[in-house]
């Protein structure tokens, strides 16, 4: 860990400004995944601003007839809130399914949506990764892959995004808010808050330097049944081979989100037509492009047999 | 004390304290933090500093150059040590890789500079400061690949399960060419790691050419004597202590770079150095079970007698290494008049492989438990009943040489009664509740018992009180425990006026923790210090110490009545003495057995297997204490579930290391995955093995648990993995249609 200095700001556009002024400076919530990163010095920020004590930890409803969460609601919070359970159950699901109580607990759900990946060559610094050295090349291609990804990778990186909530909120077609250094916010809509690698898979998210995360908007909820269905290799704590989070229809329609499968939560909008149809048709048009390597070509069957499973299970 | 007649009617036969159910009597100072662990030792020296460990970022090759200024000169720094500070450092006797010095990289993460710190932090933030510059070599990683190049080579794993490279009984070839049924196939299993929750640790202080060294090391003995070697300084300057290991599994039963550069980074920095292996570097940097290809071939009977047995082993290991031994219970589990086992060892450029939990037998009864059941499916009997028809009483590669105790019949029937074995469907994917193919698998378990020598120290105090002392450790197993035992049962005290000291050098060297001897053994040298002071005690008495007996902290012998503490005196009585064993092993096979019953849960549309029920049946003589005794055996389930379904150290094969090294990557089983467990164990008491007539349980429980899953999985699928572990994807094109 290298040295760093610290500050806690005291409002959204205070820390966006003091963010601006000191570009390489990180900010920190529930400290999950940018502690452990700083210790190996995969991140190396000078600066870090705490924003802990902003408030936007509450989940209020919104005139549209939807649930406004604040950036720093804990994964706990969110989890077990009401109103998320009964008309998001996707997303609570999602929650349930990520790490342990105590990760929970501290994770914040913009903290969630920045996790990094967990690509192994990505975690040890003696090998080169483009991602957290840009240019230095990609040592997992080629290497053991059978938790990256299978679509939407490049030449440059095939890393997954990490994240089960993130995998939810697409489904649910969220928006995150945010306030940029000049002080102006903005909404991003989640389809693309999160970027593919490309040429440059060390840009992760679409916000601009400094700017900063105060809340994740979700639309008046969807009805039908919610399902999350996280596959791993054991049954707890383990990051997903492939999930799916689905909302179904009583009329067989309804929407599908992948993770452990991109760079991105991943979800084709147009293939959701198929799913009256069946997995298979469905799968097929949701992965159509997919460019799987010898070890993680399982998760293409993978995927498309869960959401079989999770189709049938919707049938009941 | 020379054990080398069976044991006869002795102090322990009176079962007051040995043999209970007691807690461990360390357990108050493990559940609130207070056991003292090496790198919490805050108080053994003064004013110590931090040391971090950089490891190598090659697989193969050497280092060129290292520039360590901006190192040294940042904040807090007090030293830094590179590997070419120095030659090569001499290995000690128990090690294969090179620890430091030189500028030979042998294997990834191998350390090549410890930096010296007031702080944790800044040590480590200084030792991401040095610049190295490699040349790279191409290495050998892959073990299929280097198959051709592998030759026969024999080992005794120091564990306990040895081999001669081939051995050959009868005329195997021959008689499984005219077996009516026959199996060949070949089983692989993947590196493992020890995955141990206390990371390998260590605090050096020099007091002039004095080192004492606060470890976590499962064999005090073998440390110091490795560290003296390595260091090139006489064993009698070093002085190892390891009171408490937060668990080891093999992982800390030798030297390894924690206490080397520790030691060197207090003589460097003229401080003492407090140094843990970073969780990232314990794949790479220390050992780990290596990864074996096995084949088995057996023929049989229609009757489903044996008639011809083979395994065969390769593994890998560096230069000068040994193999895993594989094949080793495979010589004495099965009847069978034409026998054949081999290993092969391959020179591999990955990270040392050596023992872990029950080396040998645990990854070669994931291979033959496997085929034994591919033979009964082909002879169409029942797995139990097709094992306990090829049961041999005698040692089949010698017969006439008796097993001290075998039970491994009663093991598997009464595991069958227990475990509702006949409502498996003996059809393959015949079990259907929702989502879940649900099958039944089971397996044989052995390990073999070892007896090591091992010495104590037990001193009487006046208040009657009983300090026993030996370098013997607790990795977690409850050596305090069955010691204090041991010792109340002889003495004739409660279990309270006993206070056992552990893991000092500077205590008669024990047995130590490993290959499932130390309970037994250890226990036995007390049992031999006690007899020693028994005698001592009726002497000071003036009493005939064969008419004394030692009952509620008194002395009796005819009419005299003394309190025990009387004989002690105002100095105490103290005495000294050591177990040693004669030919009774080489007269009998000392072995463990046990019945492992799985039942498991595969999802039919993801492929995700998960446990729902599991039994171990033991027999495993004398019980100790049935309740640590029962906590090794559900461990070692939890292990064998890992083998089983998750633990691989996944190898990249370009660059020569274990890409997945720390806990996220490297899954070991959560609580989740880990049903709920039975344990039984058979009355038994084996006076072959020990005064105490007691066997090791620890590295029994592990073995066959792997393949009682694989099993189970294929009763509920049909799918037959032979490859572990048995993730989802090998299993994910044979599973049933969804739509």
């Amino acid at each position: 860990m290298k040295p760093f200095t610290y500050e806690r700001a005291l409002s959204p556009a205070e820390a966006a400004a003091s963010a601006a002024r000191q570009p390489a400076a990180r900010f920190i919530a529930g400290g999950t995944n940018l502690l452990d990163l700083m210790k190996l010095q995969i991140e190396v920020p000078p600066h870090l601003i705490d924003v802990n004590g902003l408030g936007l930890d509450g989940i209020e409803a919104t005139s549209e007839g939807g649930l406004r969460i604040g950036a720093l609601v804990r994964n706990t919070d969110l989890a077990a809130d009401e109103r998320v359970r009964r008309d998001y159950g996707v997303l609570a699901r999602a929650l349930l399914a990520g790490a342990t109580g105590q990760l929970r607990n501290k994770a914040t759900t913009a903290g969630n949506l920045l996790q990094r990946t967990r690509c192994p060559y990505f975690y040890d610094t003696a090998q080169p990764c483009n991602k957290r050295q840009p240019g230095s090349g990609c040592s997992a291609i080629g290497g053991i892959t059978r938790q990256l990804a299978v679509i939407g990778a490049s030449e440059a990186c095939i890393a997954t995004h990490p994240s089960d909530m993130a995998v939810a909120m697409r489904a649910l077609d969220a928006t995150v808010e945010t306030v940029k250094a000049d002080g102006v916010a903005r909404h991003i809509p989640i389809a693309g808050f999160h970027r593919l690698p490309g040429e440059t898979p060390h840009i992760e998210t679409a916000l601009e330097p400094g700017e900063f995360i105060t809340a994740v908007t979700l639309p008046p909820p969807l009805g039908g049944q919610h399902f999350y269905r996280k596959v791993r290799d054991r049954a707890s704590y383990a990051f997903a081979l492939v999930s799916i989070a689905a909302v179904v229809q009583r009329d067989g329609t309804g929407r599908v989100a992948l993770g452990g499968v991109a760079h991105r939560p991943w979800r084709v909008e147009a293939a959701e037509a198929d799913l009256p149809r069946g997995a298979k048709p469905t799968m097929a048009a949701i992965l159509d492009g997919a460019r799987p390597t010898h070890d993680n070509a399982f998760k293409v069957t993978l995927a498309q047999r869960t959401l079989a499973s999770v189709l049938a299970e919707a049938k009941g | 004390m020379k054990f080398d007649t069976p044991a006869t009617t002795n102090p322990i036969d009176q079962l007051k304290v040995v043999g209970k159910p007691v807690d461990r009597i360390d357990g108050p100072l493990k559940t609130t933090g207070m056991a003292p662990y090496a790198y919490e030792r805050h108080d053994v020296a003064p004013d110590q500093a931090y040391g971090h460990v950089l490891g190598a970022g090659i697989g193969k090759g050497r280092i060129a150059a290292m520039d360590t200024a901006v190192a040294k000169a940042a904040p807090g720094v007090l030293a830094v040590l590179t590997t070419l500070d120095m030659p090569r450092l001499e290995k000690g006797q128990m090690n294969t890789a090179f620890l430091f010095g030189g500028a030979d990289i042998q294997h990834y993460h191998q350390a090549i500079a410890v930096v010296v710190a007031e702080t944790f932090e800044q040590a480590r933030d200084a030792a991401a400061m040095i610049q190295v510059r490699y040349v790279r070599e191409p290495g050998r990683f892959d073990l299929a690949a280097e198959a051709p190049n592998a030759k026969l080579t024999s080992a005794d794993s120091g564990e306990g399960s040895g081999a001669a490279h081939e051995e050959r009984i009868g005329d195997f070839e021959a008689a499984f060419a005219q077996a009516p049924v026959t199996l060949d196939a070949t089983y692989t299993t993947p590196d493992e790691s020890h995955a141990m929750m206390e990371p390998h640790a260590t605090i050096a202080a020099w007091e002039g050419d004095r080192l004492t060294v606060w470890t976590s090391n499962q064999m005090v003995a073998w440390g110091r004597r490795d560290l003296a070697k390595t260091l090139g300084i006489p064993a009698e300057k070093v002085r190892l202590d390891s009171p408490f290991v937060g668990g080891g599994f093999g992982g800390k039963l030798f030297l390894r770079a924690d206490a080397v550069l520790a030691a060197l980074g207090a003589r460097t920095a003229g401080r003492p150095v407090k140094l843990a292996l970073a969780r990232p570097l314990m794949a790479n940097n220390t050992t780990h079970r290596p990864a074996t290809i096995q084949r088995i071939r057996i023929g049989a009977g229609r009757d489903g007698r044996i008639t011809a047995i083979a395994h065969e082993s390769l593994s890998g290991d560096l230069p000068d290494g040994q193999p895993e031994t594989a094949v080793s219970q495979t010589k004495l589990l099965y009847a069978g008049a034409n026998r054949l086992t081999a290993m092969r060892l391959a020179v591999l450029d990955l990270p040392e492989g050596n023992a872990m939990r029950a080396p040998g037998e645990a990854p070669g009864l994931m291979t033959l438990e496997v085929a034994m059941d591919e033979m009964a499916e082909r002879l169409e009997m029942d797995p139990v009943e097709f094992r306990i028809l090829n049961d041999t009483q005698e040692d089949p590669e010698h017969p006439g040489r008796r097993f001290s105790q075998r039970q491994l019949v009663r093991c598997l029937r009464e595991g069958a009664e227990r475990f509702g074995w006949n409502r498996r469907a003996a059809k393959p994917g015949g079990h259907r509740e929702g989502r879940w193919l649900v099958g039944m698998g089971v397996a044989a378990g052995f390990r073999n018992n070892l007896v090591m020598a091992s010495g104590a120290r037990v001193r009487l105090d006046g208040g009657g009180g009983v300090t026993v002392e030996t370098d013997m450790t607790d990795i977690g197993t409850g050596s305090y425990t069955i010691i204090a035992q041991t010792a109340a049962e002889m003495m004739g005290v409660p279990l309270e006026k006993v206070a056992v000291r552990l893991g000092d050098s500077s205590f008669p060297v024990s047995a130590g923790s490993g290959g499932q001897w130390g309970g037994n053994s250890s226990t036995a040298g007390v049992y031999a210090a006690c007899m020693k002071l028994r005698e001592a005690v009726a002497q000071r008495l003036g009493v005939n110490s064969a008419e004394a007996s030692f009952v509620d902290g008194e002395v009796r012998a005819g009419n005299r009545v003394a309190p025990l503490g009387q004989a002690a005196g105002v100095d105490g009585l103290v005495a000294e003495d050591r177990i040693e064993y004669g030919d009774l092993a080489k007269r009998y096979q000392q072995s463990t057995f046990a019945g492992h019953f799985v039942e498991v849960g595969v999802d039919a549309a993801t492929g995700e297997t998960r446990v729902r029920r599991m039994l171990a049946v033991c027999a495993a003589g004398r019980i100790l204490n049935p309740k640590s005794a029962r906590s090794q055996v559900i461990g070692a389930m939890t292990m064998g579930v890992g083998a089983a379904l998750m633990e691989e150290l996944a190898v990249d094969k370009r660059h020569g290391f274990f890409v997945n090294h720390d806990l996220a990557g490297y899954e070991v089983p959560v609580h989740a995955d880990i049903p709920h467990q039975d344990v039984v164990f058979l009355d038994e008491v084996d006076p072959i093995s020990s005064p105490m007539k007691a066997k090791g349980v620890g590295e029994l429980g592990i073995c066959g648990v792997g393949a009682a899953v694989a099993n189970a999985i294929h009763n509920a699928t049909g799918v037959r993995v032979r490859d572990y572990p048995i993730t989802l994807d090998k299993l994910l094109d044979r599973l049933p249609e969804v739509a």
